[in-house]
């Protein structure tokens, strides 16, 4: 059994079919990239396995567990973090407080305690506050712990958002287009970030990705996806010279 | 200016990020403290009105600072909290006692307004909450049996273990300023653990909450309640410092009043709460000034100018009609709302903010310091 699995996967808008019996595995520790044109459908899944949207019909299974009907917030739970292609930080929070939400999955204490922020509220938040630090120096975040997010620059927001996701400790982590508007050397670093994640820290990656030269370069494995349909799925080489992939990128 | 040197994951964590606050705070509230022996009755009265006023302040910044959930319901939740009070104390129950009934009933109420909330946002939950003021009013007017209806309660003189608190004592102030003190000491310490930073999360971006694991129905319904209930205690404190309680006291201008106090305090800092309070206490008296004092200073200026008697007398009577004019404090409130939002949206706290600011750096500062700059639009696709 693999690891990560989605089995006929569809999200039909009306007559719009986003996605389109979609099946697809991940197994563990790899890093899956999934491309296409634009309104393939690669962000809809990602929305798919969040349960920011239900699907029309099909599963999702993660570690042996059917998980389409979870509510949204047990995704996380369960392990599976996310990123937004177009930036979802909380805004007029520091960049500290931002990453601390993203230990929210490992809270423990009850709201009665943290009134009285007894020493057990304490001791966890400096757990929480422990392993933020060591997410800070993965991503060297460490020139802006204490800024508001609304004044920082986009490619610092990026790794915020990677940040983020990685305070949950997550299992499996889903980057939506993690270099979209990051320059070159951004990019660069954003492509060491992801293999660490793998390397380092084990953790499996799914990744929605335009940037052809990062997917070569990280991923283990490339899913072509075209008008919500699977058109390819090998090694990043395979699936470029795959005869349909080319065609729906030049038009043949 | 003070660097501070971080050598702990606690000093991130503690309320007060030096020392130098411990100074300020503390004679802060020596001269809170000592207030009863140094102010006069009057002055006295409008700080109780404060504290309480601070209180949901407090309450209402929790529910529309931190969780960004906008409510003019909470006339309501202090209207709860007021006749609980009332009617528990006909049946001699205890202070303690009813104290903490009206707190956990208004918190409950609280919870089962948040729930048909979880569907609305902006101007719709806006909508609700003041339509559920309207219809509590409604009820305190009509259920006759419990609440006397229009003709109102009378509330007894607070007694506290046996002993009597006036309403006009120091020791109600007192009691006062503790339930302030202690609501705010809790909200601070919700706020830098798990659940407060779950409110902010939502406020600012739903969909990334979710995403993070944050049960977002349960949050705003744990913040709808937590800010009712506060409002609830402050209602107990209410009833006690009026004596006497009648609907028509917790109607919707009510409510506004309580969003002035948080939308010209600050929205984003407790602080904003105690200033907002203080701002919208001095009205009452600001207003009784202008009626009583300034048709006779305005006459007088204009007489120096060179007005004649009877000029100078007709200025007089027509500023003095004009300040007893029935809607002059809603239109004064309307006027205050709209300068704040247009050039201080951050409201006195913010001010506050640059001023000290300004020294701090002097000669150095820099206007653009506070400005807010888009970088870029935010994609509202998945809301």
């Amino acid at each position: 059994m693999s690891y990560f699995r989605a089995e006929n996967l569809s999200l039909h808008f009306g007559g719009l079919k986003a996605v389109d019996a979609v099946s697809f595995a991940v197994e563990k520790g790899e890093i899956l990239s999934i491309i296409g044109p634009n309104g393939a459908g690669k962000s809809s899944i990602f929305n798919l396995i969040s349960r920011i949207y239900r699907p029309t019909s099909g599963k999702i299974f993660f570690e042996d567990q059917d998980i389409t009907e979870q509510p949204p917030y047990d995704i996380a739970k369960l392990g599976i973090a996310r990123t937004f292609q177009n930036i979802e930080l909380f805004e007029n929070a520091s960049v500290l407080a931002n990453l601390l939400v993203g230990r929210h999955r490992h809270s423990t204490t009850q709201l009665w305690q943290e009134f009285l922020f007894l020493p057990s509220v304490r001791a966890n938040e400096k757990v929480h506050r422990r392993r933020v630090e060591q997410v800070i120096e993965f991503l060297d975040l460490e020139p802006y712990r204490d800024k508001l997010i609304s004044g920082l620059p986009y490619g610092v927001r990026k790794v915020i958002e990677l940040a983020r996701a990685l305070c949950s400790e997550p299992k499996l982590i889903l980057l939506d287009e993690p270099s979209s508007g990051l320059n070159v050397e951004e990019t660069d670093d954003m492509s060491f970030w992801i293999r660490d994640l793998k390397n380092e820290l084990g953790i499996t990656v799914l990744m929605v990705e335009h940037d052809m030269s990062l997917v070569n370069r990280v991923s283990d494995r490339v899913i072509a996806l075209n008008y919500g349909r699977v058109l390819a799925m090998g090694s990043p080489s395979e699936v470029q010279q795959h005869p349909d992939v080319v065609a729906a990128y030049l038009g043949a | 200016m003070r660097f501070l040197f971080k050598t702990d994951y606690e000093d991130d964590i503690k309320l007060f990020p030096h020392s130098g606050y411990y100074v300020s705070y503390g004679i802060l509230l020596a001269l809170l403290l000592a207030a009863p022996y140094m102010l006069s009755s009057y002055l006295m009265s409008q700080l109780v009105f404060v504290c309480i006023y601070a209180t949901v302040g407090v309450a209402l910044l929790i529910l529309t600072g931190f969780t960004g959930q906008a409510s003019l319901g909470h006339a309501a939740f202090l209207a709860i909290g007021a006749y609980t009070a009332a009617y528990l104390q006909k049946y001699n129950v205890p202070f303690p006692v009813y104290f903490l009934a009206a707190g956990l009933l208004t918190g409950i109420i609280g919870a089962m307004v948040g729930f048909p909330a979880l569907r609305l946002t902006g101007i719709y939950l806006v909508i609700a909450t003041i339509s559920f003021a309207l219809i509590v009013e409604e009820i305190l007017a009509r259920w006759e049996s419990v609440t006397n209806g229009n003709e109102g309660m009378r509330i007894k003189t607070l007694s506290l273990l046996g002993v009597p608190v006036p309403r006009d004592s120091p020791a109600f102030y007192f009691l006062c300023l503790a339930v302030l003190v202690l609501t705010i000491v809790g909200t601070l310490n919700l706020l830098r653990s798990p659940t407060g930073r779950a409110f902010v999360a939502i406020r600012d971006s739903e969909t990334a909450a979710r995403s993070m694991g944050v049960n977002v129905a349960l949050y705003k319904v744990k913040s709808f309640a937590i800010s009712a209930a506060i409002t609830g205690f402050a209602g107990v404190l209410f009833a006690h410092k009026l004596s006497f309680i009648s609907p028509e006291m917790f109607t919707l201008q009510l409510s506004i009043e309580f969003i002035i106090v948080i939308l010209i305090g600050g929205t984003f800092s407790l602080h904003g709460a105690v200033l907002g309070a203080i701002f919208i206490v001095m009205i009452d008296p600001f207003l009784t000034y202008l009626k009583d004092d300034m048709p006779g200073i305005i006459a007088g200026v204009a007489a120096t100018f060179g007005a004649g008697k009877e000029r100078a007398a007709s200025i007089q009577s027509s500023v003095a009609a004009f300040a007893s004019l029935n809607g002059l404090k809603g239109a004064i409130y309307g006027i205050i709302i709209m300068l704040f939002v247009l050039f201080e949206p951050l409201g006195i706290y913010g001010r506050w903010l640059k001023i000290k600011l300004f020294f701090q750096l002097f000669p150095l500062y820099k206007r653009a310091t506070f400005k807010r700059q888009k970088i870029y639009v935010k994609s509202e696709r998945n809301r």
